[in-house]
């Protein structure tokens, strides 16, 4: 590989270091297109799951003018309301929400947090990323060509029977990508196992690398389900086998029972790596040692495990029997206990530390105020005798919205900001951070906020037209989208601008703990110049030698 | 037009129970939504970087805090499935005496049958102080019953029947949705439920043109599709006579098959009648040869409903348990193990129900 062979040159080491690290290892498209530095592939997926993004938001966008008014005024017909709901659905979920942060930030960060090299596969590493790019261009391309009308759900029989529209195209899409995930979370597990530094325990691993560890183990159980129950739909449309429809002697619910065995953990394929982020940004800006390490471990785990026994919650109106939902709403309300040390903790965190309020701070203060949110409203769906009645309305959108984008989406910002000097090199403008955080917070809160009372008040989702008394939670909601997507377009400017005109960020801009901090923003190719001895726990803000460490970068007047 | 709703209208004996239980959830999250709000921002100012708060004894764990936030929200979460439990059991528990309409989804309309005989679509007249139950299938797709201001909401699968009940405390008219998507018309496939004075529904349902009853209509059915030519009392066929099968026990071969695979006793419900016309080959009464041809793809699910409405008023009346609470997987309850009778070992067939 060329960037193994410059990184050979002593010379180049040199020069690669102290200016571009491994951004300037290289600088041809092939050294991109076929690199195995799990930091240029970080940055691949960076740039594809931005475009899809922004394909996903458009959508949104459009659903949400549409609903500004009872009566269908954007759309042209009902069939392109349910595709562009559809397009968000699907895309925001297999190609941003799921694979994001471990994709980006997992990628980048994690061999580096352990004192590796690499990952243990680096072209798996490579592999993943084609094979990402291959399911998300097929489902790009089943959109374009007439799209999907089912939602992102799938349901059988309609998806299976009674849909005309490409459904087996955007499906195999999705199968596609779930190979991208089980890849990488492989890749994520070995390299965990096998490549820790010398001293580098178990409980001496950063809550970001056990958040993408408990993260991985769902992947690798809980995708192949999903795999095996989209082939399911392919055949059954395909050759009119009685799997799903009742009519050629099928189960229709047996599709939502695999569906949701899947895409209920899922949800925690999103959230965990997100509380990994939060753990790390919480601590660093505290700077305090994180409360409770090993019970915030212990609870990604648990939540890890917990995740695969809820998914009949998703079920209690489908005519599943009375008693497998009581079982699935006791577990739920157990679920919430793991979620509920997380935020004790971080809470805990901030006393008596010594706490800034930078951009990826005030994200991720947002952020414990968001998922709070969108976890206490998930006790109302667990509670069987009010999820009948809220079940399939908009309190359901409003809460996996304070759940998926409050929570997941802010730890990806947070995250995207305290790591944005590592990875490129450069100081954004705080400012505009911390206004973009703010504008996100407000518009956010009044896009989804008024969601919970028209869901309780009875507007379904999934509706192209709605009775006239809904209108104006409606309108106040499109109202705070609209906020919402000029918080979103604020960094797509200055972030990409901070490389032209941004500070030299230095190592250690944040004065934080931790491997990655201790090597060259960015770092060299290899991360680092030699291998890491560590000696101590993730988060040793009160030791001695942190604090010179500190006191000496700063004295360099960086912080 | 301007209305700001908070809370739909309350217009059954659900509603109040499950506002009660919203209300509690909704005390429950703000207690620790503002619990939380107030120790972040209370810690995050008053130990912002460079105040001069006292920082020391730090500690970085403490077993007796974490077994408290362990215990708490866990003792807290297991009282509210109890509240939620009592509330849900009454909501799937019809009581006996209700006011049976028959409901058939299909892309995309809900359609209504009472048993004297009035149809409606995308409209449900039911009584008021009465309690209704609903059983419902669907001709296409999965779609859903939600009456908001009932607090009531059940899917409609094709297939399969599906119960609820409601017990209307307010004369009017309130909101019907389909919430299960169901394709390009899925927001327009709703209606409305009248709530009308007992005396106004008798009145009501006289006046509507039909005279004849469901059981009536059933009955000519049962000539038209001529079952009668095999189950009628002159018949020559040997075929099990349906006089009094409704809501008894009915014997069942364990193997179809196998004459001698042993017999298990089933409640004659609204799914086995059914299943006994679209699927007669997967039941088969102990004493019959399995020779009744599947009527599937031949009846439309309106004309099943008629004649499931003539077999009861044949039968002895409602089954105790007519359908699995929530009318489905009545398996689980409805066979009843007769090992003794036989003398035989049961082996269960699995899938009898589907």
């Amino acid at each position: 590989m060329s960037t193994e062979s410059r990184a050979d040159d002593p010379r180049s080491i040199e020069a690669s270091d102290s200016t571009r690290g491994y951004l300037g290892a290289d600088y041809s498209i092939k050294s991109w297109l076929l690199t195995t530095d799990h930091k240029r592939i970080a940055l691949l997926y960076l740039a594809s799951i931005t475009v899809f993004f922004i394909f996903g938001g458009a959508a949104a966008s459009l659903v949400r003018m549409e609903l500004m008014t009872p009566r269908g005024d954007v759309f042209n017909t009902p069939d392109d309301y349910n595709r562009a709901f559809t397009i968000h659905g699907v895309f925001m979920i297999f190609f941003f929400l799921i694979p994001s942060i471990p994709a980006v930030f997992g990628n980048f960060l994690l061999p580096i947090m352990i004192g590796a090299r690499d990952l243990a596969f680096p072209r798996l590493n490579l592999l993943s990323w084609y094979v990402y790019m291959a399911g998300g261009l097929f489902t790009m391309y089943a959109l374009v060509s007439g799209g999907v009308d089912t939602g992102w759900t799938f349901y059988t029989p309609y998806s299976t029977m009674f849909s005309n529209t490409q459904v087996i195209a955007a499906a195999m899409g999705i199968f596609i990508v779930g190979f991208s995930s089980i890849l990488t979370a492989l890749n994520f597990i070995v390299t965990i196992h096998t490549m820790r530094a010398p001293g580098m325990t178990w409980l001496r691993l950063p809550l970001f690398v056990w958040a993408h560890y408990a993260t991985s183990i769902i992947i690798v159980l809980g995708t192949p389900v999903l795999a095996i129950t989209i082939l399911l739909v392919a055949v059954e449309r395909l050759f009119q086998v009685g799997i799903f429809d009742p009519a050629y002697g099928g189960d229709p619910l047996l599709f939502q029972h695999l569906f949701w065995f899947y895409s209920h953990p899922a949800v925690y394929i999103m959230i965990l790596p997100g509380f990994g982020v939060i753990s790390e940004i919480v601590t660093a800006f505290a700077r305090k040692k994180i409360f409770g390490y090993t019970f915030m471990a212990g609870a990604l785990l648990a939540i890890a495990v917990l995740g695969f026994l809820v998914w009949g919650h998703h079920m209690f109106v489908s005519s599943q029997s009375m008693y497998a939902g009581m079982i699935f709403s006791v577990l739920s309300f157990l679920v919430a206990v793991p979620s509920g040390i997380k935020v004790f903790n971080w809470t805990a965190t901030l006393y008596k530390g010594s706490v800034s309020f930078k951009t990826p701070m005030l994200y991720a203060l947002g952020f414990i105020g968001l998922f709070t949110i969108g976890g206490l409203t998930g006790l109302f769906l667990a509670t069987m005798a009010v999820d009948v009645h809220v079940h399939d309305t908009y309190f359901i959108v409003a809460h996996f919205h304070y759940v998926m984008v409050g929570g997941m989406l802010m730890a990806y910002m947070g995250g995207l900001h305290f790591w944005w000097p590592k990875i490129t090199g450069r100081l954004y403008s705080e400012f505009w951070g911390a206004l973009s955080a703010l504008t996100i917070f407000i518009g956010f809160n009044l896009t989804f906020f008024p969601q919970f009372i028209l869901g309780y008040v009875g507007m379904p989702r999934r509706y192209y037209e709605y009775p006239q008394e809904y209108q104006v939670l409606n309108v106040m909601s499109t109202a705070g989208a609209s906020i919402l997507a000029v918080g979103y377009l604020m960094p797509l400017i200055y972030l990409p601008l901070s490389l032209v005109i941004g500070k030299v960020a230095g190592k250690n801009p944040w004065g934080a703990y931790g491997l990655e901090w201790q090597t060259s923003s960015p770092p060299s190719p290899h991360n680092f110049e030699e291998s890491p001895i560590v000696t101590g726990g993730p988060y040793d803000y009160e030791l001695q030698e942190f604090a010179d460490m500190h006191r000496a970068v700063q004295e360099h007047g960086i912080v | 037009m301007w209305d700001f709703p908070l809370f739909p209208d309350s217009a059954s004996t659900h509603a109040p129970r499950v506002d009660a239980l919203y209300i509690g959830l909704l005390l429950v999250s703000a207690a620790f939504t503002f619990a939380f709000a107030f120790f972040v921002l209370f810690f995050a100012v008053k130990y912002r970087r460079g105040s001069r708060a006292d920082r020391s004894n730090i500690k970085d764990s403490s077993p007796i805090a974490e077994a408290f936030y362990i215990t708490v929200p866990t003792l807290l979460g297991i009282g509210l499935f109890v509240w939620g439990a009592i509330v849900y059991f009454d909501l799937i528990a019809p009581p006996g005496d209700s006011v049976e309409i028959y409901v058939i989804g299909k892309q995309w309309m809900w359609k209504a049958q009472h048993p004297e005989g009035s149809k409606e679509i995308n409209e449900l007249h039911v009584p008021v102080g009465k309690p209704v139950r609903l059983i419902m299938t669907s001709q296409d797709v999965i779609h859903s019953f939600f009456i908001p201001d009932f607090r009531v909401k059940q899917d409609v699968l094709p297939g399969r029947y599906t119960t609820m009940w409601f017990l209307p405390t307010k004369v009017g008219r309130y909101r019907l949705f389909c919430t299960e998507y169901c394709g390009t018309e899925h927001s327009r496939m709703g209606g409305w439920v009248t709530v009308m004075e007992p005396a106004e529904y008798e009145a009501w349902l006289e006046g509507s043109s039909e005279t004849t009853g469901m059981a009536a209509e059933g009955a000519a059915l049962f000539r038209q599709y001529h079952c009668s030519g095999c189950h009628g009392t002159n018949s020559t066929v040997k075929a099990p006579p349906l006089e009094g099968v409704y809501g008894g026990p009915v014997p069942l071969l364990n193997d179809p098959a196998d004459p001698q695979s042993g017999v298990k006793l089933i409640r004659a419900d609204e799914r086995y009648v059914r299943d006994s016309i679209l699927l007669p080959k997967n039941e088969v009464v102990a004493g019959y040869e399995p020779l009744m041809p599947s009527f599937a793809g031949q009846i439309p699910e309106e004309d099943v409903l008629k004649l499931i409405a003539y077999i009861k008023s044949i039968g002895r009346g409602r089954p105790t348990r007519a359908l699995d609470d929530r009318g489905m997987d009545p398996g689980e309850g409805a066979v009843t193990n007769v090992t003794e009778i036989t003398g035989m070992p049961q082996q269960d067939n699995g899938g009898n129900e589907r």
